[in-house]
């Protein structure tokens, strides 16, 4: 009885009860929800992550858009320049909380810029007892302020900052130093005053051009040599000095460039002068440009003194280079001129280290100016004087601005990318030191003054030109062999052909990259002709074969089916080609007189090991999976009814193919090209390893080539995060994925619509 | 023959031909790396010969040869050999001399007054650990510098072996007291230091920070006695492995001395039979699988490579199955089928023809510079400015591969999904099950096989590539392996060395291209033959879970 009842216990415990169903079910229609919305978030988080590539890649580059901007935060008057003693120069220190003003009087005055409170005061050697009566300087870079005197005599100061943290809190502490020690230099052996002044630091030492009160050019070069013991050392100097200018024009502005071999002279007859002046015996004026730009009203060097920006009355803005000519003579030549300024240009400040440039004009307009990419970046009215001095801080986030009523602007700057824009990256550009425009990318160089040149174009034709090659291999072969694949070959034959190739596709790049850089290229360079013999006699041989096959005895033929070419053709093939290598070396003694490739340089064919060629046969080995599968896919899946009723009505199976089979997959085969072709031009390691690299810009077969998927694999892990090129990398990884990916979806829906069409047919 | 042309025929056969190269190609090229891949491992014979030299002397050689070529008489005379006008071809011949610190190494000889061959029987082959391999004879045996025994005497070979044996035994408990004991030591050291400098940055003052440091400082003190201690053991251990050398001259009497601490191996090719050689090839094989590289990767073996990748591929798998998976559900199952959809699909699936190298740009911006430099600033503040994870390691390259095969993921899943028929779905909910259960309890198990195929792929995908690592932390030389025995046991930070990577470091950045080339071809064998052999697992996988669930899902 007791064995009973619990049996009837746990039959009822087995059948829930209504609570307990009621509960069941709330567990149930719990789980249901946390499984749609767990799986709804999850799977949409892995969709918007997958979105965050383009959106990511996007934010990365939106700063090279983005336009410059000047904002003036401040403006007081500046109490350390008056009318009597004006500043004749003026700086902004690299933490762009100091300035220093260089005055007429040869005082000296570090500057807090934000409250215009001095912090130190300094006088230039000399100026205590003569007469300041000129101011020149350096490239901002070397921080030189050259003063001359009424005597004849000159002395040099550079500024300089000790950097300290005492509590953990920078301090910054300005002081002065002297090149030439604390006495002045003679620079005119007449003694007579210098009306105008220029210096630079040389590895001839610290080079310094004036004009003497009769219009004679003064040069000297002086060297200051350390004393042993500590004491001041002795300056020696060179001095030297040219007639005046010709035809009495008089000097506006001078200047003198690094290497100690140039200067330049503006008059006042809107000509420009250049003078040799490497060697002082032999100092002479190598040609008298006229500006036709108007009078000269401001010029300064750019950094690395190989371009002058010269600013003219009219507000013209030009940049003029040093060009060496084929005879190996040097010419002031106009390269470009930039938007002009609305008054007579009266300040230019160069930038630290790059080659752009601030302007500003009797107008009170200031203008940012990039050299490279001849962009003007921003002009913009912030006075309603004439601006008198310019300064730009080392890191170009900050202006100062001095107008002629002494009053001091002081505007935040934003001009981290001037170097790219759209004519610099796709345009021909006219880079410093070359004698033409020219399509250039080298992206970073080893000195500071180096000019970055970063023209997408030999890249995006690199780029085109292995994926050309690549295709040119690839699409006959991909395209012939998966319709025969499909269409004639054997069911037994096809089991294996199609997964040998399709698992091809899975073979890392690397593996073929290497391939073709340590084994393919060098075998090309030692059989070249065998390349050439190869690419004729392999279909000559396909069709022989088949020739003699059909002229086979029936009984012999028809004891293989059909579908089995491709297998009967193997072995041909193989001692063909075995037999173009065998005799390629003997072809090279009678046709190319022992060696193709010297054959090759002596028609002026330029030869690279590793070269387009290389790149075209193991980039294009690469495709020929992507394209062979799904060309045949495209094939196969044609309708049988539709080849049956061509067969049936007489039609040859060759006629079948092009007038039914090929018409009804083509979408398909294009389909296949395009994906072809996507995956050809984001390849990154077979270019990598079987080209020289190179960013060279010609569709020549024998040379090699710079992708832009190899260029980001080579220069990216070496640049500064958030430079320029930093981000014109993440532009060309940009443009590499828009590209495959639009091919890609073009390819995609191509392929959906057939299938569609496929089912109706 | 005008109606053969006529009848479309030769068209058939160019197509035909044109699969019979791809084919000849395929197999061409796998034939050709696993010809030269295995073949590395084959103890060559060592030839002796004379040549001429360029003042028009005769000159020794003593190597092994490594490959031969046919060209003409002109490239050759461009190439500065002096070359008989009459000769219109040549053959060279490519001699490994080694002999790396005698400044030989590889050369190319003409056969153009090239001497008989012959192949010395006590010509040796030593392995080195600097400088490559030695070729050359052997004088005697040193101990203590006192000569034990000499080429000649009876028993000399026997107590060379036994000799070289004992010191790469020596050898490698040095090695292993190195990396796993003092480098145990130094791990504890640098975890001290950030605990001191954490504790600094949390501004831990008075007595607690006095507590702190004393316990830090005994810590340290302690450490360091180890340190001191198993630093003895080592100097006495190499001591001990200084204690032999050998006395050997080269072909042109050159006499040398090589220590025994730098010999790996002793080999007498001419003298070794098949089955000798044999035993050699396999001991060289297992050695390649399962030693570390030497000689700027040029030697040795691969060992942390194949460990990389493995270990890199596990924590990718790891990452990509969820999302993949509960993404494909999603789109399958969950998100509503409308024309925004197919986009989103289209999208997807097209990102897997996206160049691998943008994930590797995405992967260096956004991983490592953004996410990796928050995470620091957040958790690692002890350790800056080195950065943990704001630098290139294991865990941005598997989370960029993870990105990277994403796709395929989602595409194979999808695709197991979508065959199930809906049959099998209606049955489940007309039996009142909720659509969750359907989904985990019959669609999803049914649907493994799509998953399991889309996981293989992923993986031979991520095991073959190569661009997006070199950017975000694969390295041509990792200091040590990214497990080990040292908290937390799985250094995700930690830079790893890759096959792939191998391959392109060791074939292209090397200085001696010749010397690392059959080390890359092996490299690349193994490479192959790993994503191969994944690729067949995926399709068998594939068929055979398939060939299971027919009965159901029919």
């Amino acid at each position: 009885m007791s064995e009973r009842q619990s049996n009837d216990q746990a039959r009822a415990s087995l059948m829930p009860n209504a609570e307990q169903r009621a509960r069941l079910r709330k567990v149930r229609r719990f789980k249901d929800g946390l499984s749609r919305y767990g799986v709804g978030t999850a799977g949409l988080m892995v969709v918007a992550s997958l979105a965050l590539i383009f959106l990511y890649l996007f934010s990365e580059v939106a700063p090279l858009l983005r336009g410059s901007s000047i904002e003036v935060t401040a403006d007081y008057p500046f109490g350390l320049s008056e009318s009597d003693d004006r500043s004749r120069h003026l700086v902004l220190e690299r933490y762009e909380k100091m300035g220093a003003t260089f005055n007429d009087s040869g005082e000296i005055q570090f500057f807090n810029v934000d409250s215009g409170q001095v912090l130190a005061s300094f006088e230039a050697p000399g100026s205590d007892r003569l007469v300041v009566s000129a101011v020149g300087h350096s490239v901002p870079s070397d921080r030189l302020v050259a003063y001359g005197f009424a005597n004849g005599q000159a002395s040099v100061v550079r500024e300089n900052y000790e950097l300290s943290y005492p509590n953990d809190q920078r301090l910054v502490t300005p002081d002065l130093e002297y090149p030439l020690g604390e006495e002045p230099v003679v620079l005119d052996e007449n003694g007579q005053a210098i009306t105008d002044l220029s210096v630079q630091n040389t590895d001839m030492g610290v080079v310094l051009a004036g004009v003497a009160k009769d219009g004679r050019l003064v040069m000297g070069r002086f060297r200051m040599s350390q004393s042993l013991f500590g004491g001041s050392g002795s300056v020696s100097a060179t001095r030297f000095s040219l007639p005046p200018l010709p035809g009495g024009a008089e000097v506006q502005d001078l200047l003198v460039d690094d290497s100690g071999r140039f200067l330049i002279v503006a008059d006042d007859k809107a000509q420009l002068h250049f003078y040799d002046v490497e060697v002082p015996s032999n100092a002479h004026l190598l040609e008298t440009v006229p500006t036709e730009r108007g009078q000269v009203t401001a010029m300064e060097f750019l950094v690395g003194t190989l371009s002058v920006i010269v600013g003219t009355e009219t507000g013209s803005v030009s940049q003029w280079y040093l060009i060496r000519d084929d005879s190996n003579r040097f010419h002031l030549t106009p390269v470009r001129d930039f938007e002009s300024l609305s008054g007579p240009v009266t300040a230019i400040a160069p930038e630290y280290t790059r080659k752009g440039f601030a302007a500003g004009d009797a107008r009170g307009q200031v203008g940012l100016f990039y050299g490279t990419s001849s962009d003007t970046l921003i002009i913009k009215s912030i006075a309603d004087r004439a601006i008198e001095q310019l300064a730009l801080s080392p890191i170009n986030g900050r202006m100062l601005a001095l107008d002629d009523q002494q009053r001091l602007y002081i505007a935040d700057v934003w001009n981290k990318h001037p170097e790219v824009s759209f004519s610099s990256m796709w345009q021909k550009v006219w880079y410093e030191g070359r004698q033409q425009p020219e399509y250039v990318w080298q992206a970073s160089g080893s000195s500071d003054s180096f000019e970055p040149k970063m023209s997408l174009v030999p890249l995006s034709i690199g780029t085109l030109k292995a994926a050309f090659f690549a295709m040119l291999f690839a699409i006959p072969l991909g395209v012939m062999g998966a319709v025969y694949t499909a269409y004639f070959m054997t069911p037994k034959l096809r089991g294996v052909v199609k997964p040998t190739i399709e698992i091809m596709e899975a073979l890392p790049t690397v593996i073929l990259g290497f391939l073709a850089g340590l084994w393919l290229a060098p075998f090309l360079e030692n059989h070249l002709p065998a390349v050439f013999s190869i690419l004729i006699m392999l279909p000559v041989t396909m069709l022989v074969v088949g020739l003699l096959w059909s002229r086979l005895p029936s009984s012999i033929r028809n004891s293989v089916s059909e579908g089995w070419e491709a297998a009967i053709l193997v072995i041909p093939l193989i001692m063909i080609g075995w037999g173009c290598v065998a005799l390629s070396p003997y072809i090279e003694i009678w046709f190319f007189d022992g060696s193709m490739r010297q054959w090759l340089t002596n028609h002026n064919i330029d030869y690279d090991q590793r070269n387009a060629l290389v790149v075209g046969l193991a980039m294009g080995f690469a495709v020929i999976p992507t394209i062979f599968s799904i060309a045949e896919d495209a094939v196969f899946n044609v309708p049988r009814h539709l080849t049956q009723g061509s067969l049936a009505l007489g039609a040859t199976r060759w006629q079948t193919v092009m007038g039914v089979v090929l018409p009804t997959a083509s979408p398909g085969i294009f389909s296949a090209v395009m994906m072809g072709f996507g995956r050809a031009v984001g390849e990154t390691m077979i270019v990598l390893m079987a080209t020289g690299n190179s960013p060279v810009l010609n569709f020549n077969i024998f040379e090699g080539m710079r992708t832009l998927s190899a260029n980001i694999a080579v220069e990216l892990p070496e640049t500064a995060i958030d430079s320029t090129h930093f981000r014109v990398l993440f532009l060309a990884a940009l443009v590499l994925l828009s590209l495959t990916f639009l091919v890609n979806t073009l390819a995609e829906v191509i392929r959906q619509r057939l299938r569609k069409r496929y089912s109706n047919l | 023959m005008k109606a053969w042309f006529k009848s479309g025929a030769p068209w058939v056969w160019l197509n035909g031909g044109a699969v019979a190269l791809c084919m000849i190609m395929v197999v061409g090229l796998l034939g050709l790396i696993a010809v030269r891949g295995f073949g590395h491992f084959w103890p060559a014979d060592i030839l002796k010969t004379t040549v001429v030299n360029e003042s028009g002397g005769s000159e020794a050689v003593l190597g092994e040869l490594v490959r031969k070529e046919v060209i003409s008489a002109e490239v050759a005379r461009t190439n500065g050999y002096a070359v008989n006008g009459d000769v219109k071809l040549v053959t060279r011949y490519l001699i490994k001399e080694g002999n790396r610190d005698l400044g030989a190494d590889f050369s190319w000889y003409l056969d153009v007054g090239m001497g008989e061959w012959s192949y010395p029987e006590n010509a040796m082959m030593i392995e080195r650990r600097e400088w490559g391999n030695f070729y050359g004879f052997p004088v005697a045996l040193n101990e203590q510098g006192e000569q034990v025994t000499r080429v000649g005497k009876a028993g000399f070979w026997e107590e060379l072996h036994q000799r070289v044996e004992r010191s790469v035994e020596l050898h490698h408990r040095i090695n292993h007291m190195e990396e796993v004991e003092i480098g145990g030591v130094n791990h504890e050291l640098e975890r001290l230091r950030l605990d001191e400098r954490r504790l600094e940055l949390e501004g831990v003052s008075g007595q607690e920070l006095a507590e702190a440091q004393a316990r830090i400082a005994e810590k340290r003190e302690m450490l360091n006695a180890q340190y001191v201690e198993i630093k003895q053991e080592r100097d006495a251990l190499y001591r001990q492995l200084e204690r032999d050398s050998l006395d050997v001259v080269t072909v042109d009497g050159v006499e040398r001395t090589i220590g025994m601490d730098n010999i790996v191996r002793v080999t007498r090719p001419n003298q070794l039979g098949l089955l000798g050689k044999f035993g050699h090839y396999l001991e060289r094989f297992w050695e390649f699988l399962t030693d570390e590289p030497r000689e700027a990767n040029t030697e040795g073996g691969i060992f942390p490579a194949i460990f990389g990748t493995v270990t890199m591929v596990l924590v990718m798998s790891i990452m990509v199955t969820p999302l993949g998976v509960l993404a494909a559900i999603y789109l399958r199952e969950y998100a509503h089928q409308g024309t925004f959809l197919k986009l989103i699909r289209i999208s997807v699936y097209n990102l897997a023809g996206v160049p691998s190298i943008v994930y590797g740009v995405f992967g260096l911006g956004f991983f490592v510079y953004f996410l990796g430099g928050n995470i620091d600033e957040l958790f690692f503040p002890a350790s800056l400015p080195a950065p943990t994870f704001g630098t290139p390691g294991l865990f941005w390259a598997s989370l960029t591969l993870a990105l990277l095969t994403l796709p395929v993921v989602i595409v194979s899943t999808e695709e197991g999904l979508a065959r199930i028929p809906s049959t099998i779905r209606q049955g489940s909910l007309a039996l009142g099950a909720t659509k969750s259960e359907t989904l985990w309890k019959v669609v999803v198990p049914l649907a493994t096989p799509g998953m399991m195929t889309g996981l293989i792929l992923a993986i031979a995908r991520a095991a073959g590539e190569v661009a997006p690592l070199m950017l975000v932390g694969v390295v041509k030389l990792a200091p040590s392996l990214p497990v080990d025995g040292n908290y937390p046991y799985l250094h995700l930070d930690q830079k790893i060395m890759h096959l792939g990577f191998h391959i392109y470091d060791v074939g292209f950045q090397s200085p001696n291209v010749e010397a690392a080339r059959p080390l890359v071809y092996a490299t690349a064998l193994t490479l192959v033959m790993l994503i191969i052999v994944l690729n067949l697992a995926a399709i068998k996988i594939r068929n055979s879970l398939r060939e299971k669930y027919r009965s159901a899902s029919d």
